[in-house]
């Protein structure tokens, strides 16, 4: 078996304090290989979001890290700012929530586009603006070479996330991590951005950490599960199995605590009726 | 047949002007609630139903149209006698870290709601703050404490006893479960549901989320650009949806049993109505907006 693309091992994270401290993440190992879409799921303070931000070594001054994050077999938990600079965004990329805090409010999408390009891939600004182009074709922008003039506030909400989504992926990254990426976006706009990502992960071949709190989320787009909760996995496997074979009771309930439009009209039906569920 | 509706809005607009652009928030909006119901409005953001949320308790005032509580039209009223009648109608705002004063203690905010009611014996006052603290399910000596002593569903309990203090017929619930985590926010519209069984009260109650307006709802509004488009009883609604918005909401919604296959589906194209457009009827009480050409 070949070594997988991103393997975190006895991740932990901690926040030491006089008075004990606070445990964020204990102990938590996983792997990530190219192609494949792994969620991390768990309700907010799971550590879900910790995880993600120590892989990009973004975590606060205070906090401290042990164990291994190795990218195709390097270990890079002991890498400083300068090495660091050469693993983000070119080995793994990384998209949030709110894209409008994670563009840059006074620059052109054209500028946000090609620093990362200039900066990773060694090419020039020109061939650069043409690579951002034919990205934000793909990821579904009407009009590209009208948007890359353009500065973030003048876009949509969902326009802006395809916009991060294309910045990241043009650096064409191992993998790339989602963070609650269709969280702040309306459900329409969220359907396409997730079935984008779908196509875009077959595409170009990037794995994709994806971290939701939405189980249907999870249900519809990834290929393995981790189901985190208090800085732990519980449970992790394939989404078959962990989704229709639970084995933590924490998976069990949270699964049981999933409101779906069917159930929601059951449940109310029963109310009126009388029955307590 | 309904009861008499104890909120009903005719041709409700309005616009906002910013940067000499005019916003039409709503163009013509017009329900009715009636007494111990539960309607939805489900929408996206820009549909207008946090602004029809709004005017409904008084936050806002329409560019035209009326507002008639209890059978009396309310919007032509002086703001005295508007805010007098508008008591009957509380709000519950999405994020309960912002929606309440944290230099206050939570009996001091709730009380508020009755004193300006005109009660103004405080250990009156307190009594009854703790009796709402047990209806919602919190303890009674809670009242003593501060906001950020809280977790987000209990604030969101706290939030929900402030809104009941005055005894509102109506209460409307903007987004009230979408801060929260899952497991929380099913406690809450659990919250929601039994202290509507408790007396008559009624709920205009705005979501994204057709899940949670499925778990609460008697009847859906659907709003899109300012209008409802389709309105009508929650199940018809959900499973037998005739605008092409409704659909599109409804096939958005993640669910259990689909994988996406990256394929991009085929765009539908979503009728721009005018105010020449009508209502069709359905089914009964299932109404749904029709282009004037078709």
């Amino acid at each position: 078996m070949s070594i997988p693309y991103l393997r975190v091992q006895d991740l932990s994270v901690s926040f030491p304090a006089k008075s004990g401290g606070f445990q964020a993440i204990d102990k938590i190992s996983f792997d990530l290989a190219r192609g494949e879409i792994l969620a991390l799921v768990g309700e907010s303070g799971s550590g879900k979001s910790m995880t993600s931000l120590s892989i990009m070594k973004l975590l606060p001054m205070a906090a401290r890290m042990g164990g291994r994050i190795e990218i195709e077999g390097q270990d890079i938990a002991g890498f400083g700012r300068r090495e660091m600079e050469n693993v983000r965004g070119a080995k793994i990329g990384m998209i949030f929530q709110e894209p409008m805090t994670s563009l840059n409010p006074v620059l052109t999408i054209a500028r946000q586009m090609t620093e990362g390009l200039v900066r990773h891939k060694c090419v020039s600004s020109r061939e650069a603006l043409a690579t951002a182009r034919t990205w934000l074709e793909d990821v579904g922008i009407p009009e590209p070479n009208r948007v890359l003039a353009q500065y973030p506030h003048q876009l949509s909400g969902g326009m802006r996330q395809r916009i991060m989504i294309a910045a990241a992926l043009a650096l064409r990254p191992g993998i790339l991590i989602a963070d609650e990426p269709t969280t702040a976006l309306d459900v329409t706009v969220q359907s396409q951005v997730l079935d984008l990502l779908v196509d875009l992960k077959a595409r170009s071949g990037s794995g994709i950490l994806l971290i939701t709190h939405d189980i249907g989320v999870v249900a519809e787009t990834a290929d393995r599960v981790a189901v985190m909760r208090g800085g732990r996995i519980l449970e992790i496997g394939t989404v078959d199995e962990v989704l229709h074979s639970p084995k933590h009771d924490y998976t069990k309930a949270l699964l049981a605590s999933h409101l779906t439009v069917d159930r929601g009209l059951r449940q109310r039906e029963l109310e009126v009726a009388g029955v307590r569920p | 047949m309904m009861s008499e509706p104890c909120l009903k809005i005719e041709g409700l607009r309005k616009s906002f002007t910013a940067n000499r652009r005019t916003v039409h928030a709503l163009n013509g909006v017009s329900l009715a609630l009636g007494k111990g119901e539960t309607l939805g409005i489900v929408g996206e953001s820009g549909s207008g139903k946090s602004t029809l949320g709004r005017i409904a308790v008084g936050l806002d005032t329409p560019s035209a149209g009326e507002l008639h509580v209890d059978g009396a039209r309310i919007d032509d009223l002086s703001p005295q006698l508007r805010r007098e009648k508008l008591r009957r109608c509380q709000m519950i705002f999405q994020d309960p870290y912002s929606s309440l004063n944290p230099r206050l203690t939570v009996g001091r905010q709730i009380g508020e709601g009755l004193f300006a009611r005109g009660e103004f014996d405080w250990p009156a006052i307190n009594a009854t703050v703790a009796d709402l603290l047990d209806r919602v399910g919190l303890k009674r000596e809670f009242a003593h404490r501060y906001p950020h002593e809280f977790s987000g569903g209990q604030r969101q309990r706290i939030a929900i006893a402030r809104a009941l203090a005055p005894n509102p017929r109506i209460v409307v619930a903007d987004e009230p479960v979408s801060a929260l985590d899952v497991t929380i926010q099913a406690q809450i519209l659990d919250l929601l549901a039994g202290l509507k069984k408790q007396g008559d009260l009624s709920y205009l109650f705005i979501s994204h989320d057709m899940a949670v307006v499925a778990r609460l709802c008697d009847r859906i509004a659907v709003m899109h650009r300012g209008r409802i488009v389709e309105c009508g009883p929650a199940r018809a609604v959900i499973e037998n949806p005739q605008h092409p918005y409704t659909r599109n909401l409804l096939d958005a919604v993640p669910r259990f049993g689909r994988r996406r296959t990256g394929q991009k589906p085929v765009p539908v194209l979503l009728p721009h109505h005018g105010d020449a457009d009508r209502y069709m009827t359905v089914a009964e009480g299932h109404t749904v907006l029709q282009s004037a050409g078709l």
